[in-house]
Parts: structure tokens; C-alpha cells; sequence
């Protein structure tokens, strides 16, 4: 008796997955932005950092955007290529401790793409500040101008790159947000990763979209930015801090 | 004013196969370490994700700013209307030239991709000063090649002062947009300053000046051409004047960051604790390139000798490269403030001593002096098949009524 209703409760459990899993998955592309349209200026693709979830000597978010973007050359860690870096914090003042990644704040202003000579670097309509590796002449300008020290320089020619994330030896480069992910409604790998870590400090989403978790959870917390004197507005916001 | 006869240098000399065996030698040197960043990447310089720019770029402005203020005799001349300076205004320009050509040569073999340098000529991003100084230098090229063809052909000498005074403007414009490059850098203590343009100006003056006092006299010595007291006079006692001019704006750039309690920091690293950006710029901008030529211009016991001119003329230069060398690259070793009102504890990148240290490579010092041979070169080729030299530098032969 009892085995026949684990059983039935096993099929029950199975048949639910297979059934709404699909459905979950296909809802969820259908509502994807496709990857062939044009960004929205409506959307502003954002971050949301809690630095009290967000666990010191951890680095699954570091470690996932390395393995995503092929990060591994084995350099000196000042010409290393680092898209983002763990830092433990300690108030001068109050002496309390806080840990928080930080990355391309993906500023609203964004100086990188002010002094970039070409054009280079530029933000999307969607607010991601990407570079162009088609047009980087490598003048490291965009370095000098970048307030948050988020650019790293392609110091020595690279092997074995990943296909969605082209990388190139004498350019700028740094967080693009996993903007491929983005286009294809996947989240990017440090939101990815912190989730299995299962610390959830990175909420992510359009800061612009009411109905979006990153867009209520900013209107119930209190959040800061890096640098607000600078007046930038970045898509980058942290709690805690 | 006599008519001032100009001449082609003999070429014969030692002194003139010597300094195009020793120029053309620095540039392929110049070259192969060119050739070596590009092959190996920027892994072989000391340049790093902190310290961005290093020792080309030293190099690179300090013969982008020379470029500029080297005109100083020629625009003296022609927009001041000072005839003891007319005879030397085509040099001047074509020094203008040459210093250029160097300057930016060392700029672009130093990118990440000088491949691209098609890019960067059109593709303009216009909100970016480092693209208007892209238009800016290129202009500049063009409007001293006008200046001089008015200069040197008869039939166009009516326009010349137009000519003279539109390259006067844009080299002063020029210079405004080398300086914001750094003065409009919001990200950096050490920039984001509107003095950075009146001071890079006032520099770009006085090692122009020295330059061209240098050029000179090492010309009149290899050439045995006769160069009047009368006439170096004037050069000289402006350098004294624009040696005291750039310390002017350095006292009142370092008074204002003193004043800001927020700039302490950085004024600390610099004036104080910065080792090699604090020799350098107590030792070798102050007292070698500021104290010493002023000393040397003006006090009776040295004013009389050339040497001391020389003398004046090459620290003013060593403290010129003093000054570039602690501005840009000072500026950039000084860690930046993400975190206000915050210390960092533990990253493996924001606190790592190695991070905010610079050592230049071999191979940046190789590719910064090819910049200096390319315009020596150029100007020695230039006076050798162009008539760019007065026949005579004697006081009396330029102003018949000189009287000492």
C-alpha cells in the first residue's frame, strides 16, 4: 500500500517536472529579447549587490566570469585581466567589515566612453558599456578616464578564446555584462554563480521595468552607488555598504 | 633689418654624418622595440593595468609640447613683428615640424594596435579630447607647412603674417587640448584640474625655447657660422622668463591641492613619500630644471658664456621631462579613491604593492628616444636640402644698426 502511493507520489513529482519545466523554460524564451532586434532604450539592465549576503572569502562570482570569459592567463596580477575582483572593505570610522565584487559599474555617463577617441567603447541603449574590438586602437584611455579601475588591457596575445566572448591582444576590454546571455534572457555567470553558491547577494534585471525583482527590491531598500560624487548613475547598486 | 640671405648646410662635415648615423641608428632601435611590443604585446613593458601610459608617453608629449613652443621664435617674429628674430623663423617652424612628427610617432607605434592607425584617423568619437587632438596635430602639420612655404616663397610673403598668426592660435589650442587630456581625467586626484592646460602652454614654451636655443647653437658651432651676442640675448633672457612662468602654474597647481583636504593624499605622495616621483620632482624639476637655468640665464658670473646658455637650455629640458614624468606617471601610481571613508582589507588586485609600481622597460626607453631621432633626422635632412640657415648670425648683419 504504502509503496504503491510513493510510487504514484514519484510519478505525480516526475511528471510535473517534465511537463512544466518545458513550459517554464519555453515561457521564458518566448519572452527573451531576441538577439536579431535592436536593444530598447526603455530598458536599463542593472545590478543590485547585497554586501551582507555576500560571503568574504567566497569567489564564485570572480570565478564563474574567469571560466566564462576564458580569464586564465597565467600574468603578473597587474597586467592580469580582471573583469571582477573581490574586495573586503573596512569603515575608517566604525570599523565595520563588508565584502562586495566589483566590476564595469555600467554608468549612465560613462567617462570610458567620453574619451574613447574612436568610439570604441560605447553603451548600448539597454545601458551596457561594451567595447568594440573591431575599432580599439589600444590607447588605454579609456583606463586613464575609468573612476572605478574596471578596464584591464590585453597585454599578451591569447589562445583558445571562447566564441561568444572574442577577446583580443592590444585592447581594452572589461565586464560586458554577459551581454550575449542578456540578449538571450539568461542571466549573466556572477548572478549565475553567486545563486549556486547559494548566497543570492546579486539581483539582477531591468532597473527600468516596474514588475522586475531588481526594480521592487530597489524601491523597498536602501542602496548606494560607487563614487556618487562623480554624478555617473551607475547600473551597478549596492546594499549595505 | 638687411635682407637675411639663407643657405643650405654643407653636408660634408663630420658632425653631420655623425648625426645622422647616430639618429638613424636610435630609430631602427626605435623600431625593433616597436616591432617587439607589437609581436610580443605590452607584456615586455613596464606598463601595467595601473600605470597605463609610461615612458613613450613621456617621451611623446614632451616632443608634442616642444612642437608646439618651438614656434615661439617664428610667431615672435612674424605675429610680434621682432625682426632679430625673423632670420631664425624657418628653422623654428621646421623644428615645429620635425619635433612633431617624432612625438607622434612615438604615440602611435606605442598603442595596443598601430594597425589601426587608419581607425583612428577616421573614426572620430568628438566628445573625446584625444580625438580633437588627433585633428588638432594633424592640422598643425598642415598649417606649418603652409606657414613656411609663405615663409620661404617670395611671391607669398603678403600672407605670411596671416599664416603666422593662425599657427600662432592653433598651437596654443593645440597645447590647451594636450593639457586637458589629463585635465579632464574626472577619474584621477592628481588631473581633473583646468590648470593642467595653462600649464602644459607655459611648458610647452619654455622647452620649446630650450630646444631651439640648443638646435642653435650646436648648428652655428657645426656650420662655424657667425652667431651674434645681440641675438641670443633676446631667446635667452625669455627662457629665464618662461622657466619661472611653468613654476608659477606648478606653485599655484600644487597650492590649490594643498588647500583641498581631499587632495592631501596625493599632494603627500608627490611632495613627500612618492620616491622616484618625489626626486624627480624636488630634484630634477626644481632645483636641476628650475633653480640652475634661472641661476645660469641670469646671474652676471654665467650669463656671458654660452656654455651656460647650453647648460640652461638642456636642464631646462631634463626638468621639463622631470615634470612630464612625475605628472603622468605620478598621477596615475597614486592608488584612486573607489571607497570613500573606506579601507581596503583584503583584494587581490585594489592592495597589491606590485600593482602601483613602474619600472620602464628597455624597450619604452628605446621607442622614446627614436622620437628624438626621428626629428633630429628630419631637421638635419631638412636643413641639408632646403635653405633653412641664415649665412649669417652676426648682430650687425641682421640690424645694421645694432649697437651691442
Amino acid at each position: 500500500m504504502n509503496v504503491s502511493i510513493q510510487n504514484r507520489r514519484s510519478f505525480l513529482k516526475k511528471s510535473a517536472a517534465i511537463t512544466i519545466a518545458p513550459g517554464v523554460l519555453l515561457y521564458s524564451i518566448s519572452q527573451a529579447h531576441h538577439a536579431e532586434k535592436p536593444v530598447k532604450s526603455t530598458t536599463r539592465w542593472g545590478m543590485l549587490i547585497d554586501t551582507n549576503k555576500c560571503v568574504g572569502d567566497c569567489t564564485g562570482c570572480v570565478d564563474a566570469c574567469t571560466e566564462e570569459h576564458n580569464l586564465t592567463e597565467d600574468v603578473p596580477v597587474e597586467i592580469k585581466p580582471t573583469w571582477i575582483r573581490k574586495v573586503t572593505l573596512r569603515d575608517k570610522q566604525t570599523g565595520r567589515e563588508s565584502s562586495l565584487p566589483i566590476m564595469c559599474q555600467h554608468c549612465e555617463n560613462p567617462p570610458c566612453v567620453d574619451v574613447c577617441p574612436t568610439g570604441a567603447s560605447f553603451k548600448r541603449d539597454d545601458g551596457i558599456v561594451i567595447v568594440d574590438r573591431h575599432i580599439c586602437i589600444g590607447c588605454r584611455y579609456c583606463m586613464m578616464a575609468c573612476p572605478y579601475k574596471a578596464r584591464s588591457f590585453v597585454h599578451e596575445a591569447l589562445e583558445n578564446q571562447k566564441p561568444h566572448s572574442p577577446r583580443g591582444k592590444g585592447t581594452v576590454e572589461a565586464c560586458n555584462f554577459c551581454v550575449y546571455r542578456i540578449d538571450t534572457g539568461v542571466g549573466p555567470a556572477c548572478v549565475e554563480a553567486c545563486e549556486t553558491e547559494g548566497h543570492q547577494a546579486i539581483i539582477y534585471g531591468d532597473m527600468n521595468d516596474p514588475d522586475s525583482a531588481i526594480n521592487q527590491k530597489l524601491k523597498e531598500v536602501s542602496s548606494s552607488v560607487l563614487r556618487p560624487d562623480l554624478k555617473l548613475n551607475p547600473g551597478i547598486r549596492y546594499q549595505g555598504l | 633689418m638687411k635682407n637675411v640671405t639663407f643657405c643650405v648646410i654643407e653636408g660634408k662635415s663630420f658632425a653631420f654624418y655623425g648625426g645622422i648615423i647616430v639618429s638613424v641608428f636610435f630609430i631602427l632601435l626605435g623600431l625593433f622595440a616597436a616591432y617587439n611590443m607589437e609581436h610580443h604585446g605590452h607584456i615586455i613593458t613596464g606598463m601595467n593595468n595601473q600605470v597605463v601610459w609610461g615612458m613613450p608617453h613621456v617621451f611623446a608629449i614632451f616632443l608634442i609640447l616642444a612642437a608646439s613652443g618651438v614656434l615661439n621664435v617664428a610667431s615672435i617674429s612674424s605675429v610680434f613683428r621682432k625682426i632679430f628674430y625673423n632670420p631664425l623663423a624657418r628653422l623654428s617652424v621646421l623644428l615645429a615640424i620635425t619635433l612633431l612628427i617624432g612625438g607622434l610617432s612615438v604615440l602611435v607605434l606605442d598603442l595596443g594596435r598601430p594597425d589601426r592607425l587608419v581607425i583612428a584617423m577616421t573614426s572620430y568619437n568628438f566628445k573625446s579630447i584625444f580625438a580633437w587632438n588627433i585633428m588638432l596635430y594633424n592640422g598643425f602639420l598642415l598649417v606649418c607647412a603652409v606657414y613656411l612655404w609663405f615663409m620661404m616663397q617670395r611671391s607669398m610673403q603678403r600672407y605670411y603674417p596671416t599664416a603666422g598668426l593662425i599657427a600662432f592660435t592653433w598651437r596654443l589650442i593645440l597645447t590647451t587640448g594636450t593639457g586637458s587630456i589629463f585635465g579632464f581625467i574626472v577619474a584621477k586626484e592628481a588631473y581633473q584640474t583646468a590648470i593642467m592646460a595653462p600649464l602644459f602652454i607655459a611648458l610647452s614654451l619654455s622647452l620649446g625655447l630650450a630646444i631651439f636655443l640648443l638646435v642653435l647653437l650646436i648648428d652655428c658651432w657645426e656650420t662655424n657660422c657667425s652667431l651674434g651676442e645681440g641675438i641670443l640675448r633676446r631667446p635667452k633672457k625669455l627662457l629665464g622668463i618662461l622657466v619661472a612662468g611653468v613654476f608659477y602654474f606648478v606653485l599655484v597647481y600644487h597650492l590649490t591641492h594643498l588647500y583641498f583636504t581631499g587632495r592631501h593624499g596625493v599632494e603627500y605622495f608627490v611632495l613627500a613619500d612618492g620616491g622616484i616621483y618625489t626626486v624627480l620632482f624636488w630634484g630634477g624639476y626644481i632645483f636641476l630644471g628650475t633653480i640652475f637655468p634661472i641661476l645660469l640665464l641670469y646671474h652676471e658670473r654665467f650669463t656671458k658664456s654660452r656654455l651656460s646658455v647650453a647648460s640652461a637650455a638642456l636642464l631646462t629640458i631634463i626638468g621639463g621631462i622631470s615634470l612630464l614624468y612625475v605628472i603622468i606617471i605620478g598621477g596615475q601610481a597614486y592608488p584612486m579613491e573607489i571607497f570613500p571613508g573606506k579601507e581596503i582589507i583584503s583584494s587581490s588586485v585594489l592592495n597589491s604593492p606590485t600593482m602601483y609600481s613602474y619600472i620602464p622597460s628597455i624597450w619604452e626607453i628605446m621607442l622614446g628616444i627614436s622620437g628624438i631621432a626621428i626629428a633630429a633626422f628630419l631637421t638635419v635632412a631638412a636643413v641639408r636640402i632646403l635653405p633653412f640657415m641664415p649665412r649669417s648670425l652676426a648682430d650687425t648683419d641682421i640690424d645694421e644698426t645694432f649697437k651691442g
